[in-house]
């Protein structure tokens, strides 16, 4: 019997930077990656800053060309199977990212429906304006937001949290199979992040989304993930369940990393 | 013994063309000799304000409108900016303040930056004198004595941030306030700068520490006493552990438990959400701040503000705690 493709498959993928004008000097962000995501499930990306992480998450949205290495959509390669405007189109449409800073993403200057505006080119072209705002509302309403008091506010007139959902909703528009969200709530305070991180959970469980989820904070992951993925220096060093991961970590570095995550129940001895 | 220093009924607030920020509204806190005050609460609720206060480095837009602010008794609100800046800070009570970039300036070597500062007290020493004391203090805590030689932009997150607080703490001073000095940074980073902090203080250059995060697993590991600051008030202080596993304030409570740090005891308890957003200090709420969003509020809750209650060796302001009007 063979095993169903999965959703994602990220094969062999490797980035090299080549940086600096007069001496160059060559980055390698991410060296040979591989792992897959599967429909229904939420897989972490956890590392530290310039482990390569976002690299990553920019190959996948095509946002950003790997050096070498290949990456399966539904077992098409999104890099090289992708020939019209149609498949882009409908790549897009499947594959949608929420980054890290909900700020940075508006434009203080224009009201919040302009973010819904920009994705209806991405939408059936039959579609009528009335359809377009009518899932808008509705995407607002299943992040938990009312479109009522959303629509016509300004980025400043809203919350950290509701920026944040605005761009969950907004991703939602295009019914994506895949949301790639990277550090989507770091910004946040803790107060406002168990809500964003059970809506991500809420949408795996009731629209059957996956969701690479991207994160420096180990706690986070332990969350909200099926399994969990650390990155060090451009390379994959550890996968595993989370609990198996926390308490039996098996890589030098997930160990340390472990080992030095601040924890409430215990306190570190050693300092 | 009188505390080292203490904050009494302060108000402080940025008055500007466009109106006011009530940053600070009515604090009153006891920093003691020896202690470790962890100062916890959202972003935007008054820390950094509040820290400015306790060294009264105090200018426009900010003022202090009300209360006094004592060090070993004196009162530094009646002090001018000069005699602060020559007798106070750096060597009575120094900061390190939320962007270490700020405190560094970065168009001068580490070296140079540390000569400045040590002249403005110390005008007798002379350059070599001031480079050894440097070293002399860097060796001591682990610091490579190579940073001195660097710009700041040279260095990395974690060692700027180290170098920071050697400066900061050259002249031992009696108090170090740390604003969010582990909040940039990745784990095993915050966890270098922890060690230095309490190293300072274990071998005494240092008596007493404010430090000032929103991340509490950050401060359980080093505060023996914590503040609950939320919309520019303090809502509950007292010893760390009592503080954290039994909150006796409703906000306390939820802040608590909207940590997320990866340990079964947490897992169990899931996800705990706080609904709405802390309130706007422009327009400060009557009443007890956090009435608006807290799951137990009464009419009471939103008309009067709650007075500080004594409960063990904890202070709280609740009116479900018996805060009430006497
Ligand atoms: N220079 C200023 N002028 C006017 N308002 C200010 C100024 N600095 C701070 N504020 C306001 O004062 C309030 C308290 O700010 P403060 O920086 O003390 O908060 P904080 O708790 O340190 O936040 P964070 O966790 O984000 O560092 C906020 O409403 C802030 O917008
Ligand atoms: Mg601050």
């Amino acid at each position: 019997m063979e095993l169903p493709e999965p959703l994602l498959r990220v094969e062999n993928l490797s980035k090299v930077f080549v940086v600096g004008l007069f001496t160059r000097r060559r980055i390698d962000a991410v060296k040979g990656v591989s792992f897959t995501i599967g429909r229904r499930e939420i897989v972490s990306l956890v590392g530290e800053s310039g482990s390569g992480k976002t690299t990553t998450a920019k190959i996948i949205l095509r946002l950003e060309k790997p050096t070498s290495g290949r990456v399966l959509f539904e077992g098409r390669d999104v890099w090289r199977d992708l020939r019209s405007r149609e498949d882009i189109l409908w790549y897009r449409r499947s594959v949608q990212g929420v980054m890290q800073d909900p700020y940075g993403a508006f434009n203080p200057f224009y009201r919040v429906d302009r973010v819904f505006k920009q994705m209806f080119k991405l939408l059936p072209k039959d579609m009528d304006d009335e359809e377009r705002w009518g899932l808008v509302e509705k995407a607002l309403i299943e992040v938990g937001l009312n479109p009522r008091y959303v629509l016509g506010k300004y980025p400043h007139e809203l919350s950290g949290g509701e920026r944040q959902r605005v761009m969950i909703a907004r991703a939602l528009l295009v019914e994506p199979k895949l949301l790639i969200a990277d550090e989507p709530v770091s910004m946040l305070d803790a107060t406002l992040r168990s809500g964003i991180l059970k809506l991500l959970m809420k949408l795996r469980d009731e629209r059957g989304l996956s969701i690479l989820f991207i994160t420096h904070d180990m706690g986070l992951a332990y969350y909200v993930s099926d399994r969990i993925l650390v990155m060090y220096r451009g390379e994959l060093v550890e996968e595993g369940h989370p609990d198996e991961l926390i308490e039996s970590p098996r890589h030098p570095y997930t160990k340390r990393l472990i080992s030095d995550i601040p924890l409430l129940y215990r306190k570190w001895s050693d300092i | 013994m009188p505390p080292l220093l203490k904050l009494d009924d302060v108000y402080a607030q940025y008055i500007t063309r466009y109106g006011t920020v009530y940053a600070v509204n009515g604090v009153s806190l006891e920093i003691g000799e020896g202690e470790i005050l962890g100062i916890v609460g959202e972003s935007g609720c008054g820390k950094s304000t509040l820290a400015r206060v306790m060294m009264m480095n105090v200018k426009p837009p900010l003022h202090l409108v009300r209360g006094r602010v004592l060090l070993q008794g004196v009162e530094l609100n009646r002090l001018p900016r000069d005699r602060l800046k020559r007798e106070v800070w750096g060597k009575q009570v120094s900061l390190v303040p939320q962007s270490v970039m700020n405190a560094l300036n970065p168009t001068m070597r580490v070296r140079d930056i540390i000569r400045d500062f040590v002249k403005v007290h110390n005008p007798e020493l002379d350059d070599d004198e001031v480079y050894s004391m440097a070293r002399d203090r860097f060796e001591e805590l682990g610091l490579d004595i190579r940073a001195l030689d660097l710009y700041p932009f040279e260095l990395s997150g974690g060692m700027r941030q180290r170098v920071a607080i050697a400066i900061a703490t050259l002249l031992n001073p009696k108090l170090l306030i740390a604003d969010e000095p582990t909040s940039a940074l990745d784990v095993s980073t915050q966890k270098v700068v922890l060690k230095l902090l309490k190293r300072l203080w274990n071998e005494g250059i240092v008596k007493s520490i404010v430090f000032i995060t929103h991340d509490i697993a950050v401060v359980r590991q080093i505060a023996t006493r914590i503040a609950v600051m939320y919309a520019g008030k303090i809502v509950e202080v007292g010893p760390l552990e009592e503080v954290i596993f039994k909150p006796l304030h409703p906000y306390t409570e939820l802040l608590i438990s909207s940590i997320l740090t990866p340990e079964p005891e947490v897992k169990k308890r899931g996800l705990v959400e706080i609904r709405g957003a802390p309130p706007d200090l422009r327009t400060p709420p009557r009443g007890c701040p956090f009435a608006e969003r807290c799951p137990y509020a009464t009419d009471r809750c939103r008309r009067e503000e709650p007075r500080p209650v004594v409960i063990g060796s904890r202070l709280i302001y609740c009116h479900l705690r018996g805060g009430g009007a006497a």
